[in-house]
Order: structure tokens, then C-alpha cells, then sequence
């Protein structure tokens, strides 16, 4: 027999011009990409987190490399003793001593210093400037109160933030979306079962266990992401589970029942990536909210240890120095420039999820 | 008749577009009072849109043309003049009457706020009015039945409370966009006459927009054939059906399901046997008591080799829910399924596995059936993988292509990319023939299909039967075909079975079973499906 001819043999043109890209991976790069502004984001985030996370190689008060009297030293790694490069102690080497500076001014010896050349906790007890000190030549976005670089104090306490809000969020989004698709799609009792105990672990008063645990012990990044993981997922666990009960009773999830297929299988390659949208257009909202919840608790004074750098300890300062604009200000263009760049990216993520644009 | 004179609603050139998309080309047509005019045309052929248009309810489309409606150009009438023509001279009903009342209101209120606002009613007369009127569309004991949430009246009943919402101002024209395409076919025929009936008594023209060609021959005095935004057609009922003139109407008309079947099979060893089938849904009443429904009731058949079993009911009859009880999808109350000898209800593990294997299923709604977010070539290669883990990725891709290539899908039918391409970038009728190249692709020897051109336009829904047919012929398939199209399973099944309340009222060989049917229900249901 003759094989019927197709009713609409001809692409409409969108489509056809999207069957030229090769695989999906690749066409949901290109929809990625699509999205300019998501796209420039990625590249100014992207550059943010390198900089930051290489922040003794941008902002050190130590010379990436030294030579003195023929020997060479890599004081970033290993700060040598004062003795060995001229001076009179056997104590770590302060390169900001004005002895120092004049020894390596000698033929011969020389350093290569960082781009800026102050860390995070490096003050300058020689300069007798006043603190928190404008911005000048020395310190770009001037000191904060105890006289530390505020460009380190910066680069250094985004990367802090940085980095707790993306462990945050994906341990976050990982066991809300384990919690969320094992109670949609089993549903039930098991559903609801679960549903009782997340609304009574909901209850539990996150806040006062954190005022508890700080006083009890050291207070940690460690520790602070403990107790956050702890109640994080609950709210996203919600949204996976709604999807989830949909998208089990469509008739493509029976489909790969009736293949024979494990509810596992079933569960990762079907379900989930039709679910997934409340987790895309959560993920830039749930990082920023990781880096201000972080920003809080430091304001408050229950996040990290005392005299590290963090985006809300300098916030805490802006707040006490009023006058000090140098302080306030930078800390929150980063914060709102970071929140914006994560919406963003956001976006630009959610287009490239969605398969129906070309 | 003298058209021109006398026309009740004239459209004169009139020509719709959605940005780049031109919905409706330089449309003409006349409507003249107290006449049934029929406007017909598959899905996207923008009979919809015209309805739409006429009353101006298109939003950010670009209307041109003339719409002379008893003398006066709607075209020029400012918004709140046209609001004054809505409902009260013209009124509409949709296709589906859950969405088209408030599920929160009751439904006289529904019925008396239109008559409030054209008609200046006070509460009590309007009140009246609408008991009325839900009286005269057929509803029994309407005084009690107006304080009646939607939710808790039948499909048909809202259909009926539709109908006395767009009749309660007398309008002069009832545009009824595929009214009664969400019903089942015994309600079908209710509504229909009582449309008919109210008609003759109010002398209004009705404007029936609708797929189903059967309906318009039966119901309409003239009609009008829509492709792609033109009227390619028009003229009265009888000889456009006679004597068609254009190459699309022939189609459609040609298009009705034909009979392509081999001959039964010998009877030999049944592939398929269900005995005493039961399926129980339980629902919890309060906070202990439960209350079981039986949603299947004590069924038994025989599937044999090469032998398509057509399965008919309306809509909760339990015929879907059956065929999920034979594909072990739903867990049995009582009764048992055995593929040839092996029980499939309560295997598990690889026995069940392999039995997966050897029958497959095909969905009403390509739609729903294929994953968004998967692309043809996953969708079609997973169950290979799966069962057949012993073949290489290419001898996969091999066998998926084939498999498409087998249901009219591949480059020599012109649909290039195809693997990497995503379901919604395929037409309805190519989501199927995917849905059934995943079926195929394994090498199943029974495919469920429920309802497999249920929405698939008349000429797609042929070339899909005929598909069907042929596969079974070269690979000796069998067949449950489910169906509430009873002129789909005239044509596709050898035998059938009619299923009412989960229980099977009547079976037997199609052609003996059509010609005497011995039960009542059965009469009904071949009564209304308006077959010829």
C-alpha cells in the first residue's frame, strides 16, 4: 500500500529555520544567547566571580613575586621573615613599612605588587591618616573604620556572598526538588504524610535558633549554611510538587508508563523538565535572596566571624559612619548591581528552558 | 430567494488579520432572516475568527470590510453602540459551557444580569424571566434548578443554561460556535433540536460554525465552505452536499471515514483476554467513611491476532478507564488480564517488562501525549533503549528513523530534522503519526488506541484511519480501538463493544450490530450519531 502523504509537509519558517541548529543543547545555548541583556549579564557575573574568587592574586598587601639580593621569594604564598629581606625582626615581612619599601628601591631588588595593593585586613599602622579615610590615590574607595582598604574589603566580602548564596541555593534547590517530585508524583498518602511534617518543620522559628546556635557555637559560614539549608528548600519544595501532580497525569507521563519504564526514569526525563519552571524563574530570586539573607545576619551581627570581610559587616559601618559615603555607597551599587545581573541571567535562563521559542 | 433585498447580516469583503497572519481573506457572505446558514471548514480555517469578527470581539487584530447587520454598519458603530448590539441583537454560544459560565455564580444570576442590562428588568422580573427561559431550553424543574451552581448541572443542562442566557433578549441573530462539540452524541441531538425548535418559534437566523459535515447537513438550509481563510464555497445545503463544486469541499466531503479493513482473522488463541474486569475509584466521604464508584464493572473480551476491537460509549461510560485497566495502568478491583496466557494485572519486574513490551498505546491529544521538552528523536528512541539495550546508537537512530519513515514521517515525505526537532513544531496530525511511531518502534503486537483522531480534523483524521489500517495489515497489529465517533469505529473495528455506567450493555460484530441493535441504548446512540 501507498504511504499516505502528510498533511502539512511544508515547515512553517520559523521552524524551519530552527531545524537548522543541530542539537538541543546547542539550540538552547543559542535561545540563551538570544536574550542580549541575559547574556551581557552572564559575562559581567562571570568576570565578578573570577576576580573575586582569585582575590589574593587582584587585592593583596603582599607582592605576587620579590626578589632581594639574588634570592627570590613568592611572598603570596609565603610571606618571609622581615630578617630575610633586610629588615631588623624575625617577623613576617610588613611590606608597607617604610624600611621595606626602601630596600626594595635599591638596584636590584624589586617586587611585582598586586593590582591593589591592600588586603582585606591590612591596615597601614605608618600613615597617620584619619579613618574612615576618603578615597585617594593610595585607597581608590578610601578605608573603612579601622583604616582597611575598602576595594579589598569589597572584592573580598562579594566573594564571601558569592559563594554561600550559590552553595545555598543549590543544596536549596536540590532537596526541594527531590522533596517536591517525590510527593507530586507518588502523591497519596506519602504526599501527605509529608506534607504534615514540612508544615511542622516550617513552624520551627528559623531566626531564633540561628540568635541560639551563634551563641552556642563559633559562629561559621559552615554553620550559618547548615541551619539555612535546613529550611531552605520548604518553599520551592511547594512549587515542584504542584508541578509535579500535573504534569503525572498527562497523557505523555502514561505514555512512558506504558512503556515500561521505572518511576525513576519516568521522574528525571519526563516530569522534571516539564516542572522545572518555578525552580528557573526562582533560582536568580533565591540567589540574591542567599546573599541578603548572608547580608542580614552579618548586619545583625550573627553571620560571619567578627573582622571578616562581608557585605553586610560594611553595611553595618556605613550605617554607624553616615558621613563616610565611600563606605554606604560601593557596598550597595554591589549589592543592587549583583541582584540585577542574577534577575537577569534569570531570564535569559528561562528563555533557554523553553523549547517553544525558536 | 431574493439574498440581497432581505439579508439580515451582510459581509461585505471582510478581512482579518493577526500581524503577519491573514485569518480571514476578503470574506462575503449574507445571512438572511430566520435562516440556518452553516459555516464549515477544518481547524484554523478561520471560521471562528469571522464569528468573532462580526461581533468585533477580536482583540489586536487588523479588520477591514463592511459588516451590515439588519441595515447598520457594525464596522462604524463606536464601542459602547456595539455593546448595545451584543447580546441583545446578536448573541453567541460557545463550544465548551464550563468555561463559558462563572463557576462561582449561580446560573440565574448569569441569566438575569444579561436581562438587567439590555432590558432595564428589576431583580424579581428578571428573575421570572430567566426561570422562564431555562424552562423553555428543557430544564427540568428550572424554578430550583436556577440557584444551581455550574458545577452541578450536566454537561448538556450547561449547554441548555448557555442557550437561555443568549435567547433571554430575543436577539435576531444566535451565532453558535461548534455548540454542541463538547457533548456527548445522544446530548447532541437534544440540544440540536432544541435549537431547531427554538428557531422556528423565535424566527431568528442562526450562524452555526462547527467541523462536523453530518450536522450541517441534517440541521442547516444553507452553507458556507471555509479553507484557509476564504470562502471557497456557498450555496443551500443540499446541492453544495450533491454537487460540490470546489476541490476542498469534494475533499471534506470525500473525507468521512472509509471502510479499509481485511478480513476478521480466523479465531485462533485470543492475544488479549480480560475476564470480570473491575475498577474501583475511592472517595473519601468526610473524615472515615469511604465510598468506592466503580468506574469499570465486570468486563470481559477477547482481543485475537490481527482483529481491531472498537470500544464505544459517552463520556463516563468507562471506556477510557478500561483501556488503562488492559494496559495494567490502573491497578483491578476485581477480575483478571492475561496477555496470551500470562497474567499482565499483577505482574511486575521484568515479567511486566516484557509484556510492556508487546503493547503499546496511542492518545486522544497528540498534544498532551508528547513531552514539550524532548525532541522526536528522544521521544521515539527511549522505549528502543529501554527494551533493546543490546543496540548500538546508531542501529537505534536506524530503527527510529524507520519506524518514522513507516508512519509518513522522514526526508522523502519532506520533513527534514526531524529527529532534533521538538513536538510543537509538528501539526496536530504529525504528532500522532510521532505518537505512533513511539508505539511502533518496539514491535508491539496490540496498540490501545483511545481516541486516537478524536481531535484531528475530518481529512487528517482519514489519512490517520487509513494509516492505521495499513499497519495492521503488515504487521498483523491488533487492535482496542476506543472511540465515542461511532462512524470511526464503523469503519475501523470488526468487532465492537457498547459501554454505558462502566458496564458493557451490547457486543457483537460490527456490521450485524450497527444494522439491529438489540439494546435500547445502543438504538439511541446510533440514532443520534446522525450516521447515513
Amino acid at each position: 500500500m501507498t504511504l499516505p502523504i502528510p498533511e502539512e509537509t511544508a515547515l512553517p519558517p520559523r521552524a524551519a529555520a530552527a531545524a537548522g541548529a543541530a542539537s538541543p543543547g546547542g539550540r538552547a545555548w543559542a535561545r540563551f544567547r538570544g536574550n542580549r541583556l541575559g547574556w551581557v549579564s552572564l559575562w559581567v557575573f562571570a568576570v565578578l566571580l573570577v576576580v573575586s574568587s582569585l582575590a589574593e592574586l587582584v587585592s593583596n598587601d603582599r607582592p605576587l613575586l620579590a626578589r632581594h639580593e639574588g634570592t627570590w621569594f613568592v611572598p603570596v604564598l609565603n610571606n618571609p621573615p622581615e630578617v630575610s629581606v633586610g629588615g631588623d625582626f624575625r617577623t613576617p615581612t610588613r611590606w608597607t613599612d617604610p624600611l621595606i619599601a626602601d630596600e626594595f628601591a635599591k638596584h636590584g631588588n624589586w617586587a611585582l605588587y598586586t593590582v591593589n595593593r591592600h588586603s582585606a585586613q591590612s591596615t597601614n599602622p605608618f600613615s597617620d591618616a584619619a579613618v574612615p579615610g576618603a578615597p585617594s590615590s593610595e585607597h581608590w574607595l578610601g578605608t573603612d573604620s579601622q583604616g582597611r582598604d575598602m576595594v579589598a574589603r569589597l572584592i573580598y566580602g562579594f566573594r564571601v556572598s558569592i559563594w554561600f548564596a550559590i552553595v545555598l541555593t543549590a543544596v536549596g534547590t536540590v532537596l526541594g526538588i527531590a522533596a517536591g517530585a517525590v510527593q507530586g508524583y507518588f502523591g497519596g498518602r506519602l504526599d501527605l504524610t509529608m506534607q504534615r511534617l514540612i508544615e511542622v518543620w516550617g513552624a520551627v522559628p528559623e531566626l531564633y535558633l540561628l540568635i541560639i546556635f551563634a551563641s552556642i557555637f563559633e559562629p561559621s559560614l559552615l554553620l550559618l549554611l547548615v541551619l539555612l539549608s535546613l529550611w531552605g528548600w520548604i518553599g520551592l519544595s511547594d512549587y515542584v510538587r504542584a508541578e509535579f501532580l500535573r504534569n503525572r497525569s498527562l497523557e505523555y507521563v502514561k505514555a512512558a508508563r506504558a512503556m515500561g519504564l521505572p518511576h525513576r526514569v519516568i521522574m528525571a526525563r519526563h516530569v522534571l523538565p516539564n516542572s522545572l519552571a518555578p525552580v528557573i524563574t526562582f533560582l536568580p530570586f533565591r540567589m540574591s535572596g542567599a546573599i541578603l539573607a548572608l547580608t542580614s545576619l552579618d548586619f545583625l551581627g550573627l553571620g560571619v566571624p567578627p573582622s571578616s570581610p562581608s557585605l553586610g559587616e560594611l553595611l553595618r559601618q556605613g550605617k554607624d559612619n553616615l558621613d563616610a559615603w565611600w563606605i554606604i555607597g560601593p557596598t550597595f551599587l554591589l549589592l543592587v548591581g549583583t541582584m540585577l545581573l542574577l534577575t537577569f541571567i534569570g531570564d535569559a535562563l528561562r528563555d533557554a528552558f523553553d523549547t517553544r521559542k525558536a | 430567494m431574493n439574498a440581497q433585498a432581505g439579508a439580515l447580516l451582510r459581509l461585505e469583503s471582510l478581512d482579518v488579520r493577526f500581524g503577519a497572519t491573514h485569518a480571514v481573506r476578503d470574506l462575503s457572505l449574507h445571512i438572511d432572516a430566520g435562516e440556518k446558514f452553516a459555516l464549515v471548514g477544518e481547524s484554523g480555517s478561520g471560521k471562528s475568527v469571522t464569528a468573532l469578527a462580526l461581533m468585533r470581539l477580536l482583540r489586536g487584530a487588523t479588520v477591514s470590510g463592511r459588516i451590515l447587520f439588519d441595515g447598520q454598519d457594525l464596522m462604524a458603530l463606536p464601542e459602547k453602540g456595539m455593546r448595545a448590539v451584543r447580546g441583545s441583537r446578536v448573541a453567541l454560544v460557545f463550544q465548551e459551557p464550563m468555561t463559558a459560565l462563572n463557576p462561582v455564580r449561580q446560573v440565574g444570576r448569569q441569566i438575569a444580569e444579561v436581562l438587567e442590562l439590555h432590558e432595564g428588568l428589576n431583580p424579581e422580573a428578571a428573575r421570572r424571566r430567566a426561570i422562564e427561559l431555562l424552562a423553555r431550553t428543557g430544564i427540568v424543574d428550572a424554578s430550583s434548578r436556577i440557584d444551581a451552581y455550574p458545577h452541578q448541572l450536566s454537561g448538556g443542562q450547561r449547554q441548555r443554561v448557555v442557550i437561555a442566557m443568549a435567547l433571554a433578549c430575543k436577539p435576531r441573530l444566535l451565532v453558535c460556535d461548534e455548540p454542541t462539540t463538547a457533548l456527548d452524541v445522544t446530548v447532541q441531538a437534544q440540544i440540536l433540536a432544541l435549537l431547531d425548535e427554538l428557531q422556528a418559534e423565535m424566527g431568528m437566523a442562526l450562524l452555526f460554525i462547527t467541523h462536523d459535515l453530518g450536522l450541517v447537513r441534517r440541521f442547516t438550509h444553507r452553507v458556507g465552505v471555509m479553507e484557509r481563510g476564504r470562502l471557497v464555497e456557498s450555496g443551500a445545503t443540499e446541492s453544495v452536499f450533491a454537487r460540490p463544486q470546489h476541490p476542498y469541499t469534494q475533499r471534506l466531503l470525500a473525507s468521512r471515514p472509509q471502510r479499509r479493513l481485511s478480513a476478521p482473522p480466523e479465531p485462533v488463541q485470543p492475544l488479549l483476554t480480560a475476564s470480570g474486569v473491575g475498577v474501583e475509584y475511592v472517595r473519601q466521604r468526610g473524615l472515615w467513611r469511604r465510598e468506592a464508584h466503580a468506574a469499570v464493572d465486570g468486563v470481559s473480551l477477547q482481543v485475537r491476532r490481527g482483529e481491531t476491537l472498537g470500544i464505544v460509549g459517552e463520556s463516563g461510560s468507562g471506556k477510557t478507564t478500561l483501556g488503562m485497566a488492559l494496559l495494567a495502568l490502573q491497578p483491578l478491583a476485581r477480575g483478571e488480564v492475561r496477555l496470551d496466557t500470562d497474567r499482565i494485572d499483577n505482574a511486575a519486574g521484568a515479567a511486566l517488562r516484557s509484556m510492556r513490551r508487546r503493547m503499546q498505546v496511542v492518545f486522544q491529544d497528540p498534544f498532551a501525549s508528547l513531552s514539550p521538552r524532548r525532541t522526536v528523536g528522544q521521544i521515539v528512541g527511549e522505549g528502543l533503549a529501554w527494551h533493546r539495550p543490546e543496540l548500538s546508537p546508531a542501529q537505534c537512530q536506524e530503527a527510529v528513523l524507520q519506524a518514522l519513515d513507516e508512519v509518513g514521517l522522514s526526508d522523502r515525505h519532506g520533513v527534514a530534522g526531524l529527529l532534533h526537532r521538538y513536538p510543537h513544531e509538528f501539526s496536530g496530525g504529525q504528532r500522532q503519526r510521532i505518537a505512533i511511531a513511539r508505539a511502533l518502534v518496539i514491535r508491539p503486537q496490540l496498540l490501545v488506541l483511545d481516541e486516537p483522531t478524536s481531535s484531528l480534523d475530518v481529512s487528517v483524521q482519514q489519512q490517520i484511519l487509513e494509516l492505521l489500517a495499513g499497519l495492521q495489515q503488515r504487521h498483523g497489529l491488533s487492535y482496542v480501538f476506543i472511540s465515542h465517533d461511532l462512524a470511526v469505529v464503523r469503519a475501523m473495528a470488526h468487532r465492537v463493544l457498547v459501554m454505558q455506567r462502566g458496564r458493557v450493555v451490547e457486543e457483537g460484530e460490527v456490521e450485524a450490530l450497527f444494522a439491529a441493535p438489540a439494546q435500547a441504548y445502543t438504538r439511541e446512540l446510533l440514532a443520534a450519531a446522525l450516521l447515513d
